[in-house]
Protein backbone atom coordinates (compact mmCIF):
# COMPACT_ATOMS: atom_id res chain seq x y z
CA UNK A 1 0.00 0.00 0.00
CA UNK A 2 1.09 3.52 -0.41
CA UNK A 3 0.36 6.67 -1.49
CA UNK A 4 0.91 9.31 -3.88
CA UNK A 5 1.11 13.19 -3.73
CA UNK A 6 -3.37 13.30 -4.31
CA UNK A 7 -3.91 11.04 -2.00
CA UNK A 8 -1.40 13.29 0.44
CA UNK A 9 -3.25 16.68 -0.94
CA UNK A 10 -6.98 14.90 0.24
CA UNK A 11 -6.43 13.15 3.14
CA UNK A 12 -4.26 16.91 4.60
CA UNK A 13 -7.99 18.51 3.76
CA UNK A 14 -9.92 15.94 5.44
CA UNK A 15 -7.55 16.65 8.47
CA UNK A 16 -8.11 20.25 8.42
CA UNK A 17 -4.56 20.76 7.97
CA UNK A 18 -2.97 23.04 6.08
CA UNK A 19 0.03 21.49 3.71
CA UNK A 20 1.96 23.66 1.47
CA UNK A 21 3.00 21.96 -2.29
CA UNK A 22 7.00 22.17 -1.36
CA UNK A 23 5.99 20.13 1.76
CA UNK A 24 3.88 17.09 -0.15
CA UNK A 25 6.88 15.33 -1.94
CA UNK A 26 8.55 14.95 1.75
CA UNK A 27 5.20 14.13 3.01
CA UNK A 28 4.41 11.82 0.34
CA UNK A 29 7.58 9.94 1.22
CA UNK A 30 7.27 9.66 5.21
CA UNK A 31 3.73 8.43 4.69
CA UNK A 32 5.28 5.64 2.45
CA UNK A 33 7.79 4.69 4.71
CA UNK A 34 5.34 4.49 7.31
CA UNK A 35 3.07 2.48 5.34
CA UNK A 36 5.84 0.07 4.25
CA UNK A 37 6.85 -0.04 8.19
CA UNK A 38 3.61 -1.31 8.92
CA UNK A 39 3.02 -3.63 6.39
CA UNK A 40 5.57 -6.09 7.65
CA UNK A 41 2.63 -7.31 9.64
CA UNK A 42 1.41 -8.54 6.80
CA UNK A 43 4.41 -11.22 7.05
CA UNK A 44 2.83 -13.11 9.89
CA UNK A 45 0.16 -15.82 8.75
CA UNK A 46 -2.41 -14.83 11.05
CA UNK A 47 -5.39 -16.97 9.52
CA UNK A 48 -7.46 -18.69 11.97
CA UNK A 49 -6.67 -15.95 14.94
CA UNK A 50 -9.46 -13.91 16.22
CA UNK A 51 -8.94 -9.98 16.35
CA UNK A 52 -7.73 -9.39 19.53
CA UNK A 53 -9.57 -6.23 21.07
CA UNK A 54 -8.77 -6.10 24.33
CA UNK A 55 -5.27 -7.24 26.52
CA UNK A 56 -7.53 -8.45 28.47
CA UNK A 57 -10.79 -11.01 28.77
CA UNK A 58 -13.27 -8.79 29.62
CA UNK A 59 -16.42 -7.56 27.52
CA UNK A 60 -17.33 -3.86 27.63
CA UNK A 61 -18.58 -2.25 31.02
CA UNK A 62 -21.47 -0.35 30.82
CA UNK A 63 -23.04 2.97 32.97
CA UNK A 64 -26.64 2.65 34.88
CA UNK A 65 -28.84 5.19 32.76
CA UNK A 66 -28.46 8.17 35.67
CA UNK A 67 -27.67 11.51 35.30
CA UNK A 68 -24.44 12.17 37.39
CA UNK A 69 -22.82 14.93 35.26
CA UNK A 70 -23.07 17.91 33.43
CA UNK A 71 -24.52 21.36 34.99
CA UNK A 72 -21.10 23.36 35.02
CA UNK A 73 -21.20 25.04 31.45
CA UNK A 74 -18.73 27.83 32.26
CA UNK A 75 -16.49 24.99 32.69
CA UNK A 76 -17.14 23.30 29.59
CA UNK A 77 -16.41 26.83 27.57
CA UNK A 78 -13.66 28.07 30.09
CA UNK A 79 -11.32 26.95 27.06
CA UNK A 80 -13.06 28.49 23.77
CA UNK A 81 -10.92 31.36 22.32
CA UNK A 82 -14.45 33.03 22.21
CA UNK A 83 -17.48 31.85 23.89
CA UNK A 84 -20.52 34.37 24.98
CA UNK A 85 -23.59 33.27 27.07
CA UNK A 86 -22.19 30.15 27.65
CA UNK A 87 -21.67 29.36 23.56
CA UNK A 88 -18.68 28.63 22.00
CA UNK A 89 -18.78 31.35 19.30
CA UNK A 90 -17.11 29.91 15.59
CA UNK A 91 -16.51 31.72 12.78
CA UNK A 92 -19.21 31.52 10.66
CA UNK A 93 -20.39 28.12 8.76
CA UNK A 94 -23.65 28.20 6.94
CA UNK A 95 -24.93 26.02 4.40
CA UNK B 1 -63.52 -10.85 -1.43
CA UNK B 2 -59.97 -10.23 -3.10
CA UNK B 3 -57.49 -8.84 -0.61
CA UNK B 4 -56.47 -5.44 -1.58
CA UNK B 5 -53.49 -4.92 -3.38
CA UNK B 6 -50.86 -2.10 -3.69
CA UNK B 7 -51.48 -0.16 -6.81
CA UNK B 8 -48.54 1.08 -8.61
CA UNK B 9 -48.37 4.73 -8.64
CA UNK B 10 -46.63 6.36 -11.71
CA UNK B 11 -46.13 9.51 -12.06
CA UNK B 12 -46.78 10.79 -15.82
CA UNK B 13 -43.65 12.36 -17.49
CA UNK B 14 -43.50 13.88 -20.52
CA UNK B 15 -42.32 10.74 -21.88
CA UNK B 16 -44.30 8.52 -20.10
CA UNK B 17 -44.67 6.96 -17.16
CA UNK B 18 -41.87 6.65 -14.15
CA UNK B 19 -41.86 5.35 -10.84
CA UNK B 20 -40.51 6.88 -8.11
CA UNK B 21 -38.12 4.65 -5.62
CA UNK B 22 -37.75 5.63 -1.95
CA UNK B 23 -35.07 4.16 0.95
CA UNK B 24 -35.23 6.07 4.71
CA UNK B 25 -32.87 6.14 6.96
CA UNK B 26 -34.77 8.06 10.22
CA UNK B 27 -32.95 8.93 13.13
CA UNK B 28 -34.84 8.68 16.18
CA UNK B 29 -33.86 9.69 19.36
CA UNK B 30 -33.18 6.70 22.10
CA UNK B 31 -35.68 8.04 25.28
CA UNK B 32 -33.00 7.73 28.12
CA UNK B 33 -32.06 9.97 31.30
CA UNK B 34 -28.62 9.89 30.28
CA UNK B 35 -26.50 10.53 27.04
CA UNK B 36 -25.06 7.17 25.29
CA UNK B 37 -21.38 7.61 26.51
CA UNK B 38 -21.83 10.03 29.25
CA UNK B 39 -23.75 10.76 32.90
CA UNK B 40 -25.14 14.14 31.18
CA UNK B 41 -28.84 14.52 30.82
CA UNK B 42 -30.56 14.04 27.70
CA UNK B 43 -33.32 16.48 28.71
CA UNK B 44 -34.70 18.72 25.45
CA UNK B 45 -34.57 22.85 25.99
CA UNK B 46 -31.28 23.59 29.31
CA UNK B 47 -29.55 26.84 29.07
CA UNK B 48 -26.35 26.73 26.87
CA UNK B 49 -24.09 24.03 27.29
CA UNK B 50 -25.66 22.93 30.88
CA UNK B 51 -26.80 19.43 29.98
CA UNK B 52 -22.70 19.00 28.59
CA UNK B 53 -19.98 16.76 30.20
CA UNK B 54 -16.30 16.90 29.62
CA UNK B 55 -16.95 13.84 27.52
CA UNK B 56 -19.44 15.41 25.18
CA UNK B 57 -17.50 18.12 24.65
CA UNK B 58 -14.72 16.02 23.61
CA UNK B 59 -12.03 17.13 26.43
CA UNK B 60 -8.26 15.67 26.36
CA UNK B 61 -8.56 12.15 28.26
CA UNK B 62 -11.93 11.96 28.66
CA UNK B 63 -13.39 8.13 27.70
CA UNK B 64 -16.90 6.91 27.05
CA UNK B 65 -19.08 4.63 28.98
CA UNK B 66 -21.73 3.29 27.25
CA UNK B 67 -25.22 3.25 28.83
CA UNK B 68 -26.80 0.64 29.43
CA UNK B 69 -30.42 1.67 28.73
CA UNK B 70 -29.65 2.87 25.35
CA UNK B 71 -28.55 -0.49 24.75
CA UNK B 72 -31.69 -2.02 25.99
CA UNK B 73 -33.51 0.30 24.22
CA UNK B 74 -31.91 -0.36 20.55
CA UNK B 75 -32.81 -4.26 21.41
CA UNK B 76 -36.63 -3.52 21.85
CA UNK B 77 -37.11 -1.53 18.86
CA UNK B 78 -34.99 -4.30 17.19
CA UNK B 79 -37.30 -6.74 18.35
CA UNK B 80 -40.46 -4.38 17.70
CA UNK B 81 -39.30 -4.30 14.11
CA UNK B 82 -38.81 -8.25 14.06
CA UNK B 83 -35.06 -7.86 13.77
CA UNK B 84 -31.99 -10.04 14.15
CA UNK B 85 -30.47 -8.75 17.07
CA UNK B 86 -26.55 -9.17 16.76
CA UNK B 87 -25.15 -9.87 20.43
CA UNK B 88 -21.75 -8.59 19.39
CA UNK B 89 -21.97 -5.39 17.79
CA UNK B 90 -18.82 -2.97 17.38
CA UNK B 91 -18.81 1.06 17.60
CA UNK B 92 -16.85 2.75 14.57
CA UNK B 93 -15.67 6.92 14.40
CA UNK B 94 -17.29 8.52 11.89
CA UNK B 95 -14.80 11.05 11.23
CA UNK B 96 -15.59 14.54 9.81
CA UNK B 97 -14.99 17.99 10.51
CA UNK B 98 -17.80 20.80 11.83
CA UNK B 99 -17.79 22.94 14.76
CA UNK B 100 -20.97 21.08 16.50
CA UNK B 101 -18.95 17.86 16.29
CA UNK B 102 -16.22 18.42 19.29
CA UNK B 103 -14.96 15.02 19.02
CA UNK B 104 -13.73 15.39 14.88
CA UNK B 105 -15.67 12.02 14.85
CA UNK B 106 -19.01 11.05 15.89
CA UNK B 107 -19.24 7.56 17.31
CA UNK B 108 -21.63 5.50 15.57
CA UNK B 109 -21.64 1.47 14.10
CA UNK B 110 -20.38 0.96 10.63
CA UNK B 111 -19.63 -2.83 10.00
CA UNK B 112 -20.84 -4.17 12.98
CA UNK B 113 -24.94 -2.57 13.56
CA UNK B 114 -26.77 -4.12 17.01
CA UNK B 115 -29.34 -4.78 15.50
CA UNK B 116 -29.35 -6.60 11.70
CA UNK B 117 -32.32 -7.19 8.95
CA UNK B 118 -35.85 -6.91 10.07
CA UNK B 119 -39.18 -5.79 8.17
CA UNK B 120 -42.17 -3.20 8.90
CA UNK B 121 -45.85 -3.31 7.47
CA UNK B 122 -47.34 -1.17 6.44
CA UNK B 123 -50.97 -0.11 5.80
CA UNK B 124 -52.44 1.78 2.42
CA UNK B 125 -55.46 3.67 2.09
CA UNK B 126 -57.04 1.56 0.12
CA UNK B 127 -56.27 -1.35 3.00
CA UNK B 128 -53.59 -3.18 1.53
CA UNK B 129 -50.41 -4.17 3.22
CA UNK B 130 -46.69 -3.52 2.08
CA UNK B 131 -43.97 -4.70 4.09
CA UNK B 132 -41.25 -2.63 3.88
CA UNK B 133 -37.50 -4.57 4.70
CA UNK B 134 -35.53 -2.93 7.68
CA UNK B 135 -31.85 -2.86 6.16
CA UNK B 136 -30.49 -2.44 10.34
CA UNK B 137 -30.50 -0.48 13.42
CA UNK B 138 -27.14 1.07 15.09
CA UNK B 139 -26.51 3.25 17.92
CA UNK B 140 -25.04 6.23 17.34
CA UNK B 141 -23.77 9.92 19.19
CA UNK B 142 -26.25 12.87 18.08
CA UNK B 143 -23.69 16.52 17.10
CA UNK B 144 -24.73 19.65 18.89
CA UNK B 145 -26.70 22.24 17.94
CA UNK B 146 -25.43 25.80 15.82
CA UNK B 147 -26.77 28.75 15.47
CA UNK B 148 -26.34 31.12 12.87
CA UNK B 149 -28.61 34.24 13.13
CA UNK B 150 -27.04 35.33 16.19
CA UNK B 151 -24.35 37.48 15.41
CA UNK B 152 -23.10 38.79 11.85
CA UNK B 153 -19.84 36.75 11.61
CA UNK B 154 -19.88 34.18 13.88
CA UNK B 155 -21.98 30.76 14.95
CA UNK B 156 -23.14 29.84 18.49
CA UNK B 157 -22.49 26.27 18.77
CA UNK B 158 -24.65 24.92 22.18
CA UNK B 159 -23.26 20.46 22.66
CA UNK B 160 -26.57 20.12 25.12
CA UNK B 161 -27.25 17.60 22.32
CA UNK B 162 -24.02 16.16 21.93
CA UNK B 163 -23.69 12.68 22.82
CA UNK B 164 -27.57 11.82 23.16
CA UNK B 165 -27.82 8.62 22.03
CA UNK B 166 -29.76 8.05 18.40
CA UNK B 167 -31.02 5.07 16.71
CA UNK B 168 -30.53 4.78 13.10
CA UNK B 169 -33.06 2.97 11.39
CA UNK B 170 -31.92 2.16 7.96
CA UNK B 171 -35.04 0.52 4.85
CA UNK B 172 -34.58 -1.13 2.68
CA UNK B 173 -35.64 0.84 -1.11
CA UNK B 174 -39.16 -0.51 -0.99
CA UNK B 175 -41.09 2.36 -1.16
CA UNK B 176 -42.94 3.56 -4.30
CA UNK B 177 -44.67 6.59 -3.76
CA UNK B 178 -44.55 9.82 -1.54
CA UNK B 179 -48.07 8.21 0.20
CA UNK B 180 -46.35 4.98 1.03
CA UNK B 181 -42.90 7.15 2.68
CA UNK B 182 -45.33 8.96 4.90
CA UNK B 183 -46.68 5.49 5.99
CA UNK B 184 -43.69 4.33 6.85
CA UNK B 185 -42.35 6.91 9.41
CA UNK B 186 -45.95 7.03 10.43
CA UNK B 187 -45.88 3.68 11.07
CA UNK B 188 -42.21 3.64 12.51
CA UNK B 189 -43.24 6.50 15.12
CA UNK B 190 -46.60 4.71 16.43
CA UNK B 191 -43.83 1.58 17.20
CA UNK B 192 -41.72 3.53 18.86
CA UNK B 193 -43.85 5.01 21.07
CA UNK B 194 -45.43 1.46 21.89
CA UNK B 195 -42.16 0.03 22.72
CA UNK B 196 -41.52 3.82 24.57
CA UNK B 197 -37.90 3.68 22.52
CA UNK B 198 -38.66 7.22 21.46
CA UNK B 199 -40.85 9.96 22.11
CA UNK B 200 -40.94 10.60 18.10
CA UNK B 201 -41.55 14.17 18.78
CA UNK B 202 -40.70 15.51 14.97
CA UNK B 203 -41.04 18.95 16.31
CA UNK B 204 -38.03 18.72 18.79
CA UNK B 205 -35.92 16.84 16.09
CA UNK B 206 -36.79 13.55 18.26
CA UNK B 207 -37.37 11.85 14.83
CA UNK B 208 -36.22 12.82 11.59
CA UNK B 209 -35.88 11.04 8.30
CA UNK B 210 -33.23 11.43 5.15
CA UNK B 211 -34.89 10.28 2.31
CA UNK B 212 -33.41 8.46 -0.46
CA UNK B 213 -35.18 9.44 -3.93
CA UNK B 214 -34.71 7.99 -7.51
CA UNK B 215 -36.99 7.48 -10.15
CA UNK B 216 -37.01 4.82 -13.18
CA UNK B 217 -38.94 3.35 -16.01
CA UNK B 218 -41.44 0.68 -14.10
CA UNK B 219 -39.49 -2.57 -14.54
CA UNK B 220 -36.40 -1.24 -14.81
CA UNK B 221 -32.57 -1.25 -12.62
CA UNK B 222 -32.66 1.31 -9.80
CA UNK B 223 -32.04 5.13 -11.13
CA UNK B 224 -29.16 7.33 -9.32
CA UNK B 225 -30.37 8.51 -6.27
CA UNK B 226 -29.94 11.76 -4.11
CA UNK B 227 -30.53 11.76 -0.48
CA UNK B 228 -32.55 14.76 0.89
CA UNK B 229 -31.51 15.16 4.26
CA UNK B 230 -32.61 15.70 7.95
CA UNK B 231 -36.76 16.36 6.82
CA UNK B 232 -38.25 16.94 9.85
CA UNK B 233 -42.00 16.60 9.82
CA UNK B 234 -44.15 13.96 7.79
CA UNK B 235 -45.71 16.34 5.58
CA UNK B 236 -42.47 17.78 4.38
CA UNK B 237 -41.33 14.31 3.81
CA UNK B 238 -44.18 13.79 1.36
CA UNK B 239 -43.49 17.12 -0.63
CA UNK B 240 -40.05 16.61 -0.52
CA UNK B 241 -40.34 13.36 -2.56
CA UNK B 242 -43.13 14.89 -4.89
CA UNK B 243 -40.51 17.93 -5.28
CA UNK B 244 -37.22 15.42 -6.32
CA UNK B 245 -39.11 12.94 -8.26
CA UNK B 246 -40.49 15.63 -10.85
CA UNK B 247 -36.95 17.32 -10.49
CA UNK B 248 -35.26 14.19 -11.58
CA UNK B 249 -37.87 13.09 -14.00
CA UNK B 250 -37.36 16.66 -15.47
CA UNK B 251 -33.79 16.36 -15.95
CA UNK B 252 -34.10 12.76 -17.69
CA UNK B 253 -36.49 13.93 -19.46
CA UNK B 254 -34.54 16.43 -20.84
CA UNK B 255 -31.32 13.68 -21.67
CA UNK B 256 -29.66 14.55 -18.49
CA UNK B 257 -28.40 12.54 -16.25
CA UNK B 258 -29.09 12.36 -12.60
CA UNK B 259 -25.78 13.57 -10.06
CA UNK B 260 -25.77 11.13 -6.71
CA UNK B 261 -25.88 14.00 -4.08
CA UNK B 262 -27.33 15.27 -0.73
CA UNK B 263 -29.82 17.72 -1.30
CA UNK B 264 -31.97 19.82 1.19
CA UNK B 265 -35.56 20.66 1.56
CA UNK B 266 -36.43 24.17 1.79
CA UNK B 267 -40.02 23.78 3.33
CA UNK B 268 -40.24 27.59 2.83
CA UNK B 269 -40.04 27.49 -0.81
CA UNK B 270 -41.23 23.62 -1.02
CA UNK B 271 -38.31 22.34 -3.27
CA UNK B 272 -34.72 20.93 -2.82
CA UNK B 273 -31.80 22.13 -3.38
CA UNK B 274 -28.03 20.79 -3.57
CA UNK B 275 -25.71 20.82 -0.46
CA UNK B 276 -22.41 20.94 -2.44
CA UNK B 277 -19.98 20.99 0.92
CA UNK B 278 -21.26 18.10 1.64
CA UNK B 279 -20.11 15.89 -1.00
CA UNK B 280 -15.94 16.21 -0.49
CA UNK B 281 -16.58 15.32 3.59
CA UNK B 282 -18.17 11.93 2.61
CA UNK B 283 -15.39 10.24 2.89
CA UNK B 284 -15.58 9.54 6.85
CA UNK B 285 -12.38 6.83 6.62
CA UNK B 286 -14.29 5.02 9.68
CA UNK B 287 -12.49 2.79 11.85
CA UNK B 288 -13.12 0.82 15.36
CA UNK B 289 -13.27 3.31 18.45
CA UNK B 290 -10.01 2.11 20.33
CA UNK B 291 -11.90 3.78 23.33
CA UNK B 292 -14.47 1.22 23.51
CA UNK B 293 -14.82 -2.44 23.60
CA UNK B 294 -17.05 -5.15 21.17
CA UNK B 295 -20.43 -4.49 22.96
CA UNK B 296 -21.82 -8.06 23.86
CA UNK B 297 -24.61 -9.24 25.43
CA UNK B 298 -25.72 -12.13 26.29
CA UNK B 299 -29.11 -14.24 24.58
CA UNK B 300 -31.05 -14.18 27.94
CA UNK B 301 -30.96 -10.25 27.97
CA UNK B 302 -32.92 -10.31 24.61
CA UNK B 303 -35.18 -12.90 25.60
CA UNK B 304 -35.93 -11.11 29.00
CA UNK B 305 -36.88 -8.02 27.08
CA UNK B 306 -38.41 -9.62 24.53
CA UNK B 307 -40.70 -11.20 27.26
CA UNK B 308 -41.62 -7.75 28.57
CA UNK B 309 -42.40 -6.13 25.47
CA UNK B 310 -45.53 -4.22 25.46
CA UNK B 311 -48.23 -5.03 22.74
CA UNK B 312 -47.62 -3.26 19.68
CA UNK B 313 -49.76 -1.94 17.34
CA UNK B 314 -50.14 -4.87 14.64
CA UNK B 315 -50.87 -7.65 17.45
CA UNK B 316 -53.58 -4.91 19.03
CA UNK B 317 -55.42 -4.42 15.90
CA UNK B 318 -55.65 -7.73 14.99
CA UNK B 319 -57.16 -8.47 18.49
CA UNK B 320 -59.25 -5.50 17.77
CA UNK B 321 -61.13 -6.94 15.07
CA UNK B 322 -60.45 -10.86 15.98
CA UNK B 323 -61.49 -10.43 19.46
CA UNK B 324 -63.37 -6.99 19.79
CA UNK B 325 -64.77 -7.67 16.49
CA UNK B 326 -64.09 -4.37 15.43
CA UNK B 327 -63.95 -3.95 11.38
CA UNK B 328 -60.37 -3.58 10.73
CA UNK B 329 -60.85 0.00 9.52
CA UNK B 330 -61.78 1.42 13.12
CA UNK B 331 -59.32 -0.81 14.46
CA UNK B 332 -56.05 0.42 12.57
CA UNK B 333 -57.50 4.05 13.37
CA UNK B 334 -57.75 3.26 17.21
CA UNK B 335 -54.27 1.68 17.08
CA UNK B 336 -52.43 4.23 15.18
CA UNK B 337 -51.60 6.26 18.62
CA UNK B 338 -51.20 4.56 21.21
CA UNK B 339 -52.94 6.61 23.66
CA UNK B 340 -55.69 6.37 22.17
CA UNK B 341 -55.97 2.49 22.13
CA UNK B 342 -55.83 2.61 25.94
CA UNK B 343 -58.42 5.37 25.80
CA UNK B 344 -60.80 2.88 23.82
CA UNK B 345 -59.65 -0.01 26.03
CA UNK B 346 -60.60 1.84 29.41
CA UNK B 347 -64.13 3.20 27.83
CA UNK B 348 -64.83 -0.74 27.15
CA UNK B 349 -63.61 -1.67 30.43
CA UNK B 350 -64.94 0.74 33.01
CA UNK B 351 -66.39 -0.45 36.15
CA UNK B 352 -65.71 -3.99 34.67
CA UNK B 353 -68.97 -3.40 32.32
CA UNK B 354 -69.82 -5.14 29.44
CA UNK B 355 -70.71 -3.00 26.46
CA UNK B 356 -70.32 -2.71 22.64
CA UNK B 357 -67.04 -2.65 21.65
CA UNK B 358 -68.44 -1.03 17.84
CA UNK B 359 -70.57 1.71 19.91
CA UNK B 360 -67.38 2.44 22.01
CA UNK B 361 -65.32 3.03 18.98
CA UNK B 362 -68.03 5.10 17.42
CA UNK B 363 -68.23 7.41 20.18
CA UNK B 364 -64.48 7.30 20.51
CA UNK B 365 -63.91 7.88 16.66
CA UNK B 366 -66.83 10.49 16.24
CA UNK B 367 -67.91 13.02 18.76
CA UNK B 368 -65.20 12.66 21.25
CA UNK B 369 -62.69 12.99 18.47
CA UNK B 370 -64.50 16.05 17.06
CA UNK B 371 -64.13 17.47 20.25
CA UNK B 372 -60.87 16.82 20.84
CA UNK B 373 -60.11 17.68 17.12
CA UNK B 374 -61.77 21.19 18.11
CA UNK B 375 -59.62 22.06 21.14
CA UNK B 376 -56.53 20.59 19.54
CA UNK B 377 -55.85 17.62 21.65
CA UNK B 378 -55.71 14.07 20.81
CA UNK B 379 -58.44 12.48 22.56
CA UNK B 380 -56.75 10.85 25.80
CA UNK B 381 -55.68 14.77 27.05
CA UNK B 382 -59.33 16.20 26.80
CA UNK B 383 -60.96 16.29 29.90
CA UNK B 384 -63.41 13.17 28.98
CA UNK B 385 -62.28 10.40 30.83
CA UNK B 386 -62.93 7.11 29.02
CA UNK B 387 -65.23 6.22 32.28
CA UNK B 388 -67.65 9.65 30.91
CA UNK B 389 -67.62 7.67 27.17
CA UNK B 390 -68.92 4.59 29.38
CA UNK B 391 -71.42 6.20 31.23
CA UNK B 392 -72.72 7.64 27.71
CA UNK B 393 -72.85 4.39 25.87
CA UNK B 394 -74.30 2.94 28.52
CA UNK B 395 -77.19 5.22 29.04
CA UNK B 396 -77.85 4.53 25.02
CA UNK B 397 -77.24 0.81 25.67
CA UNK B 398 -80.02 0.66 28.29
CA UNK B 399 -82.21 2.72 26.78
CA UNK B 400 -82.49 5.33 29.06
CA UNK B 401 -81.35 8.28 26.51
CA UNK B 402 -81.57 8.16 22.37
CA UNK B 403 -78.01 8.45 20.63
CA UNK B 404 -79.53 12.48 19.45
CA UNK B 405 -80.08 13.14 23.68
CA UNK B 406 -76.44 11.42 23.91
CA UNK B 407 -74.75 13.88 21.90
CA UNK B 408 -77.17 17.16 24.04
CA UNK B 409 -75.41 14.96 27.19
CA UNK B 410 -71.82 15.37 25.51
CA UNK B 411 -72.92 19.05 24.66
CA UNK B 412 -73.15 19.10 28.79
CA UNK B 413 -70.65 17.67 29.94
CA UNK B 414 -68.14 20.01 27.12
CA UNK B 415 -69.98 23.37 28.33
CA UNK B 416 -69.54 21.88 32.63
CA UNK B 417 -66.17 20.78 31.47
CA UNK B 418 -66.92 17.69 33.32
CA UNK B 419 -70.00 15.91 35.10
CA UNK B 420 -71.15 12.56 35.26
CA UNK B 421 -73.51 11.70 32.53
CA UNK B 422 -76.04 9.46 34.57
CA UNK B 423 -76.28 12.38 36.69
CA UNK B 424 -76.69 15.21 33.88
CA UNK B 425 -79.49 13.38 32.42
CA UNK B 426 -81.43 12.50 35.81
CA UNK B 427 -80.93 16.01 37.23
CA UNK B 428 -82.14 17.57 33.67
CA UNK B 429 -84.67 15.14 33.34
CA UNK B 430 -83.64 13.48 29.92
CA UNK B 431 -84.73 10.59 30.42
CA UNK B 432 -86.12 8.84 27.23
CA UNK B 433 -89.78 8.31 28.11
CA UNK B 434 -90.45 4.90 27.36
CA UNK B 435 -93.97 4.66 29.71
CA UNK B 436 -96.52 4.58 26.75
CA UNK B 437 -99.19 5.98 29.15
CA UNK B 438 -97.21 9.23 28.52
CA UNK B 439 -96.75 8.92 24.87
CA UNK B 440 -100.39 7.75 24.58
CA UNK B 441 -101.41 10.99 25.74
CA UNK B 442 -99.50 13.14 23.84
CA UNK B 443 -100.29 11.53 20.39
CA UNK B 444 -103.99 11.30 21.57
CA UNK B 445 -103.67 15.30 22.32
CA UNK B 446 -102.04 16.18 18.79
CA UNK B 447 -104.64 13.62 16.94
CA UNK B 448 -107.34 15.22 18.34
CA UNK B 449 -105.99 18.87 17.63
CA UNK B 450 -105.38 18.08 13.80
CA UNK B 451 -108.28 17.01 12.04
CA UNK B 452 -107.49 17.98 8.81
CA UNK B 453 -103.70 16.47 9.26
CA UNK B 454 -105.13 13.14 10.49
CA UNK B 455 -107.60 12.84 7.07
CA UNK B 456 -104.78 14.01 4.85
CA UNK B 457 -102.11 11.45 6.77
CA UNK B 458 -104.82 8.66 6.37
CA UNK B 459 -104.83 9.02 2.50
CA UNK B 460 -101.58 9.20 1.80
CA UNK B 461 -99.47 7.12 4.93
CA UNK B 462 -95.99 9.23 4.79
CA UNK B 463 -97.53 12.41 5.99
CA UNK B 464 -97.24 10.06 9.39
CA UNK B 465 -94.34 11.26 10.20
CA UNK B 466 -95.41 14.99 10.88
CA UNK B 467 -97.33 13.44 13.93
CA UNK B 468 -94.13 11.60 15.11
CA UNK B 469 -92.58 14.65 14.54
CA UNK B 470 -94.99 16.71 16.63
CA UNK B 471 -95.39 14.11 19.31
CA UNK B 472 -91.12 14.56 19.69
CA UNK B 473 -91.50 17.81 20.38
CA UNK B 474 -93.86 17.67 22.90
CA UNK B 475 -92.32 15.77 24.88
CA UNK B 476 -88.90 17.59 24.44
CA UNK B 477 -87.28 15.05 22.19
CA UNK B 478 -87.14 12.50 25.03
CA UNK B 479 -89.95 9.97 23.71
CA UNK B 480 -88.51 6.73 22.54
CA UNK B 481 -88.93 7.60 18.87
CA UNK B 482 -89.59 3.96 17.77
CA UNK B 483 -92.39 3.64 20.07
CA UNK B 484 -94.08 6.98 19.18
CA UNK B 485 -93.63 5.87 15.25
CA UNK B 486 -96.07 2.71 16.70
CA UNK B 487 -98.21 4.01 18.42
CA UNK B 488 -99.19 6.83 16.03
CA UNK B 489 -99.78 4.40 13.06
CA UNK B 490 -101.79 2.33 15.40
CA UNK B 491 -103.98 5.47 16.43
CA UNK B 492 -104.62 6.89 13.07
CA UNK B 493 -105.25 3.02 11.49
CA UNK B 494 -102.69 3.04 9.20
Amino acid sequence: MSVDATTVRRIAHLSRIAVSDADVPHLEDELNSILAFVEQLGQIDVSGVEPLTSAMAMTMRLRADEVTDGGYAAKVVANAPVSEDNFFLVPKVVE
Amino acid sequence: MNAPVRMPKLIKGATGDWEVVIGMEVHAQVSSNAKLFSGASTEFGGDPNDHVSLVDAAMPGMLPVINEECVRQAIRTGLGLKAQINLRSVFDRKNYFYPDLPQGYQISQFKDPIVGEGVLTIDLENGAQVEVGIERLHLEQDAGKSLHDQHPTMSFVDLNRSGVALMEIVSRPDLRSSEEAKAYVTKLRSILRYLGTCDGDMEKGSLRADVNVSVRRPGEGLGTRCEIKNVNSIRFIGQAIEYEARRQIGILEDGGVIDQETRLFDPGKGETRSMRSKEEAHDYRYFPDPDLLPLVFPQELVDDLAAHLPELPDEKKARFINVLGLPAYDAGLLVADKDTADYFEAALNAGGGKRDAKAVANWIMGDISAYANSVSKAVSQTFITPEQVAGIVDLIGEGVISGKIAKDVLAIMVEEQGGDPRAIVEARGMKQVTDTGAIEKAVDEIIAANPDKVAQAQAKPTLAGWFVGQVMKATGGKANPQAVNELVKARLGL
